[in-house]
């Protein structure tokens, strides 16, 4: 395969600037030419390297209509605390993480467990560009449009047992490239989980991409979770494990404050953070709130994946 | 004839003081507040409010520490203006955060502590702000300095407001706590040192004996 090695890049050369723009291009080239040949729909090997653009097919049906955020905003603006915990460290300073090789590993109750090769993960699935309303916990929302695949698809690849309940999901830890972890803010390394039923659910997905471009790393390179009824952080980030377990996983942020995140964190109005209410949200590029919708806005779609659960025990 | 420079410093420590809030709004202004500016705003107005109290909160250890007086020339003009960046930090909470939503301000008020004791560090503030002219300076002759040591208690509720609003990473407001400590700690320290000067070699001179 035609990958530039880290190690072409002299050290002489290395200043922050270039190392950044070097990793950018590495990054989009190794994941371009391994989706082209994996021989993925609409991809175009001659015009991957420069642009790291993904054609994917666009699925209007799962799309919101809405004004995209800006692109400048989605990628500058972003809670990934394993760069550090305010806002603006993540584009800072993800440039440094490196996202190939990139290793995934499938574990637990599942038939086909093992180490993969990103390749490997990617290769049967064809990319879909579909535009998700995403609501932090903080109270502001964006628009994005993600470029993957439903999760369930991936799942039904790997069999899972019957007694897989639960899907829990690992991000790398790498405190030489992400200086957040540096510091015990978070019980490192940072884990999500899904209940079956969710992960299963045509909403959840797998992207590799945002904006018809490789994921810049702030956003969650090489391959990150977009489950768009659920508060932010639970979509995690650059996961490196997916392991199907019978007990409800403990999430990072729940372990954390149990109080103010818990397992399931369905975007919902009518249950408040303890230290602010629920009911409004800024969308990223507006000056006045807007009504924050129970399930973001998905309620058609997933309600019934709590019917009769008492969403404010279980928030 | 030689020009007396000091009468300058004055303004120029005014003007200095106004720094933060310009730069604010040339930066809302020309869209360099990121993509949350109006979060940014209550953010940084609240940061600029806390740095105000700890200046303000300075002076006094800053002339026992120098042996002079002119630090205390500035002590009104930094409670005024740790006033102004409160109520600029309390109005964009109020206006970009809660749109003059009274019943929501209301019940953030009594349901969030750490908006509680935010609004108490304010209210705590508005009779220091109203009793800080020279007149009720003479009126209140020695009430004034007990009133004015509410200033204390504000820190601690500025304090603790940042310590309860933030998420997960502590050490940002744990480092203002620090410089708020040392300052009331120097504070404990020189009365006791003022109170029993002699306590000390006392006991030293009782020793030896
Ligand atoms: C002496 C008075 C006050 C001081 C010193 C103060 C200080 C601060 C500081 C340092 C921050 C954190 C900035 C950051 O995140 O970096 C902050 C945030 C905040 N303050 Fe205050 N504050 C005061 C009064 C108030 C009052 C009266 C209110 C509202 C009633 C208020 C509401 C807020 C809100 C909503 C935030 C933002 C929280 C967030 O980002 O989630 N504060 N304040």
């Amino acid at each position: 395969m035609l990958i530039k090695k880290p190690s072409d890049i002299k050290p002489s050369e290395i200043t922050p600037q270039s190392v950044y723009q070097r990793r950018r291009e590495f990054m989009r080239t190794s994941l371009g030419l391994l989706l082209a040949g994996a021989g993925l729909p609409g991809l175009s090997a001659a015009t991957l390297p420069r642009s790291g653009k993904l054609d994917a097919v666009k699925n209007p049906s799962l799309s919101t209509d809405e004004t995209l955020t800006p692109w400048a905003n989605a990628t500058e603006y972003n809670n990934f605390y394993e760069f550090g915990s305010d806002k603006y460290s993540p584009a800072k300073l993800a440039g440094r993480l490196t996202t190939s090789p990139w290793r995934l590993s499938i574990e637990g109750e599942v038939a086909r467990s093992g180490s993969y090769t990103l390749e490997d993960i990617l290769r049967p699935h064809a990319l879909e560009e579909r535009i998700y309303r995403l609501r932090c916990v903080e109270r502001w929302s964006m628009v994005v449009p993600w470029v993957g695949f439903s999760l369930a698809e991936l799942i039904k690849r790997f069999e899972p047992t019957s007694r897989a309940k639960y899907v829990e999901f690992t991000t790398l830890y790498r405190p030489e490239e992400m200086p957040g972890q540096k510091r015990r803010v978070l019980d490192w390394p940072y884990v999500e989980g899904l209940r079956m039923d969710e992960a299963m659910h045509p909403l959840t997905m797998l992207a590799v991409g945002l904006y018809g471009e490789i994921l810049p790393n702030q956003n969650g390179a090489p391959i990150r979770l977009v489950v768009p009824w659920k508060y932010g952080f639970k979509s995690i980030k650059s996961i490196v494990k997916i392991r199907f377990t019978e007990q409800q996983p403990v999430s990072t942020w729940t372990r954390s404050a149990p109080s103010e995140y818990g397992f399931y964190s369905n975007v919902n109005p009518d249950v408040d953070h303890p230290r602010w209410s629920q009911k409004r949200e800024r969308r990223l590029g507006e000056f006045l709130k807007r009504k924050t919708e129970p399930f973001n806005g998905y309620a058609e779609q997933v309600a019934g994946l709590y019917r009769g659960m008492d969403l404010k025990k279980y928030y | 004839m030689s020009i007396d420079y000091r009468l300058f410093i004055k303004p120029l420590v005014f003007t200095a003081c106004l720094l933060p809030v310009a730069w604010l709004v040339w930066a809302l202004l020309s869209d360099r507040l990121g993509a949350n500016p109006f979060e940014e705003l209550t953010r940084q107005s609240g940061l600029w409010t806390l740095r105000f109290l700890l200046l303000t909160l300075l002076m006094t250890p800053l002339r026992e520490l120098l042996g002079r007086a002119w630090p205390l020339k500035y002590r009104r003009m930094l409670g005024l203006f740790t006033f102004f960046y409160a109520s600029a930090h309390l109005l964009t909470y109020l206006w970009f955060d809660q749109f003059f939503d009274w019943q929501e301000i209301f019940t953030d008020i009594v349901k969030r502590p750490f908006i509680t004791v935010g609004m108490l560090a304010w209210l705590l503030l508005v009779p220091l702000a109203l009793t800080s002219t020279k007149a009720m300076m003479k009126r209140l002759g020695r009430k004034w300095k007990r009133l004015h040591q509410l200033s204390y208690g504000i820190g601690l509720l500025a304090v603790l407001h940042f310590l309860w609003l933030v998420k997960a990473d502590l050490r940002e407001p744990l480092i203002y706590m620090g410089i708020l400590l040392a300052l009331l700690g120097f504070r404990l320290w020189h009365r006791r040192r003022q109170q029993f000067p002699l306590r000390r070699g006392k006991a030293v001179a009782d020793l030896s004996s």
